[in-house]
């Protein structure tokens, strides 16, 4: 079967789900109406409240969510073979993403521009907010995690990735400056940086010494490192400290000196991605060689495909872009059907494009199952194999393999770090509150809290040790990350559900999927705390352990609070206007 | 057709500078308050011999005052002589 006709099926999918779906979302259960003051007009300030075109809004919300987690876990989760991840990808866009992604921002929208934090506080009180802050201190501790060693694998995989993405950083500096200080137009300066970055990526890509492979330099896979570790174990030590220096270091530097001019080249890279992705996949016309489903699977595809593809088919994370930045800019109320919705499609078109990227790489079924030979290896061996079959799809257009794999590699790096970035400040914030919240000052402070940030998180990433020696176990956080995302979901699903019933209204729309994905983020965390991680189990992993049993009684205990706030009769507190 | 991509353009500049647009208005909020604050330091204890100056510009500002006095965290206005809420 040619992977065309899947991508065409998968978009003509979302497409129906965005015609058909979506509008019975919009006029049968939300009831949009065009004639509602949003909070963009009505708290209008110029500053977070700026009345927006919904194309606009829909292009900053889509560049906001989309980042490397919607690639790697689709590439991971092709292990059961491709059709189980596909319809998980289209139907969980169509039925939870979409509905999730537009309902926080409704709901968001007639609760005065309120975060999904805030709404939660109002509806399970204080107890609702630490809760929640406990939920995203995880979910953002995972993130770190995952994504420092998803780049510190990248650099050892790639080492001609190396110079063009450090050299994004002071290209970053210099747009900020130029941008903010100068008052420059953006749109040149970033162009003329990603051009930059890409023509370094083709040098890199073809001289060597400007390849920093540390594990080289250490002679080999085979050569000895320091402290007594092998060669990769030092590269991977070596890049984790880098990044964790250079997170901290930009974590604490205002958004505007790094971060943003580092998303705006990112935008392009977006765009330049999904571009070679889609162009690539029509000129080169691959057939798919993976199998359709893995009947031999070492692990079962269910529940836990539900937790290894969260961003794609569903993300709480989208839940606190709505609800915080992109509801306090709607325009009109019935814009929300267009950017939220949407904005979940786009993220679930990129997911497809992993999958197919990945699907279409190995020759034969049997190169497929060497690689992908169990759930444990998908884990540590798929974004390998998306920047792969993504540079099969970008030969297509000409470009040599070496440069391809180098530009695909650095986009994917240039994502994960943007995420860090931005998770390690959230984590900082978090801190913060939590200090405020439990009277500890020192908490408070800047440094404090993030060195508190940064040291969890390489704890994090140095600890969980793998098959192949230190470093190699990152992944095994990947079904941690998964399931905390879903969670969160979970929650924002839920405060939709108990807002529409207060209303009269049907919200079997929101209650269906909140209860599916509780479910089987339930069942998967509790197969894989129990199964696999106890210290009675043959994979025994303490440290996976008590984080999965944290998250495992916060789902439980999400889930009575859920029963408990339906069956109230009347929240005096959440009403939002009519 | 160039006219089309002169508006795809425009669009995707604009999508890009959203962020950017919040950043600049928030720092001249920002420094606006500090402005204001500095016109009217007698309200919160800090002496101003410029004082009775500045009250001159009350007209031009009593618009933003509302505004300015909820940002600064004052529920009410903090004069008597201003009631805007």
């Amino acid at each position: 079967m040619e992977a065309i006709a899947l991508a065409a099926v998968g978009i003509f999918i979302f497409i129906l789900g965005y015609r058909f779906y979506s509008k019975f979302v919009a006029e049968k259960i939300f009831r949009l109406d065009p004639n509602y003051v949003t909070p963009a007009h009505r708290f209008k300030d110029g500053v977070d409240f700026v009345p927006t075109n919904k194309f606009v809004l829909w292009g900053h919300h889509f560049t906001s969510v989309a980042g490397a987690a919607p690639i790697l876990g689709p590439a991971i989760a092709v292990y059961w073979g491709w059709l189980p991840a596909v319809l998980w990808v289209v139907l969980g866009t169509v039925f939870a993403a979409g509905v999730h992604d537009f309902g926080t921002l409704v709901l968001s929208v007639r609760n005065k521009g309120q975060s999904v934090g805030t709404l939660a506080h109002r509806l399970i009180g204080q107890r609702g907010k630490i809760l929640f802050l406990f939920i995203i201190l995880i979910l953002v501790l995972m993130v770190n995690a995952v994504f420092a060693w998803v780049i510190a694998n990248l650099f050892i995989s790639y080492p001609a990735s190396v110079i063009p993405v450090f050299i994004q950083i002071p290209l970053a500096i210099w747009i900020g400056h130029a941008v903010y200080k100068r008052n420059k137009k953006m749109l040149v300066p970033s162009l003329l940086a990603l051009a930059t970055m890409y023509i370094v990526a083709v040098i890199a890509s073809k001289v060597d010494f400007l390849q920093i492979d540390l594990v080289q330099y250490m002679g080999g896979e085979g050569g000895a490192g320091l402290f007594g570790l092998g060669a990769i174990s030092t590269a991977f030590f070596i890049w984790i400290v880098v990044l964790m220096v250079y997170v901290y270091i930009a974590s604490t530097l205002p958004v505007w000196k790094l971060l943003q001019p580092r998303d705006f080249i990112n935008s392009h890279q977006l765009v330049v991605g999904l571009a070679i992705l889609y162009v690539g996949l029509i000129f080169t016309r691959p057939e798919i060689t993976a199998p359709m489903t893995n009947p031999s699977a070492d692990q079962s595809w269910f529940p836990l495909l539900f937790i290894t593809i969260a961003c794609g088919a569903i993300s709480g994370f989208h839940g606190l872009v709505s609800s915080g930045t992109t509801s306090k800019q709607l325009d009109k109320e019935t814009d929300a059907r267009f950017v939220g919705y949407l904005g979940a499609v786009g993220e679930g078109v990129l997911a497809l494009i992993s999958i197919i990227a990945v699907i279409t790489l190995f020759p034969s079924v049997e190169e497929f199952r060497a690689t992908y030979s169990s759930f444990t290896a998908s884990n540590g061996a798929g974004l390998g194999a998306f920047i792969e079959g993504a540079t099969n799809l970008a030969t297509g257009l000409l470009i040599p393999a070496d440069v391809a794999s180098t530009i695909v590699s650095i986009i994917v790096v240039s994502f994960a770090a943007t995420t860090l970035d931005t998770s390690v400040r959230l984590m900082r914030y978090i801190i913060s509150e939590l200090g405020v919240e439990y009277k500890i000052p020192s908490l408070e402070k800047k440094h404090v809290a993030t060195t508190i940030a940064v040291g969890a998180s390489a704890a994090l990433v140095l600890i969980p040790e793998g098959p192949n020696g230190f470093g190699s176990g990152g992944y095994l956080l990947w079904p941690l990350f998964g399931t905390a995302n879903q969670l969160l979901a979970g929650i924002s699903l839920l405060l939709i559900s108990i807002w529409l019933r207060k209303l009269g209204r049907n919200y079997m729309v929101t209650i269906i999927p909140m209860i599916f994905l509780m479910f089987m983020t339930l069942w998967a965390m509790f197969e894989q705390v129990f199964t696999e991680w106890a210290w009675y189990a043959d994979g025994s992993n303490m440290l996976l352990f008590v984080f999965g049993a944290i998250i495992f009684v916060f789902t439980l205990w999400i889930i009575l609070t859920a029963v408990q706030a339906l069956l109230k009769k009347t929240d005096p507190d959440f009403s939002g206007d009519e | 057709m160039l006219e089309k991509l002169k508006q795809l353009i425009a669009f995707y500049e604009e999508v890009l500078e959203m962020p950017h647009r919040t950043e600049i208005a928030r720092e001249l909020r920002d420094e606006d308050d500090l402005f204001l604050l500095m016109l009217y330091s007698e309200m919160i204890g800090i002496p101003n011999p410029v004082y009775y100056y500045t009250l001159e510009l009350y007209p031009y500002m009593i618009e933003r005052f509302h505004d300015w006095h909820l940002r600064m965290g004052m529920e009410k206005s903090p004069m008597t002589g201003i009631r805007c809420c």
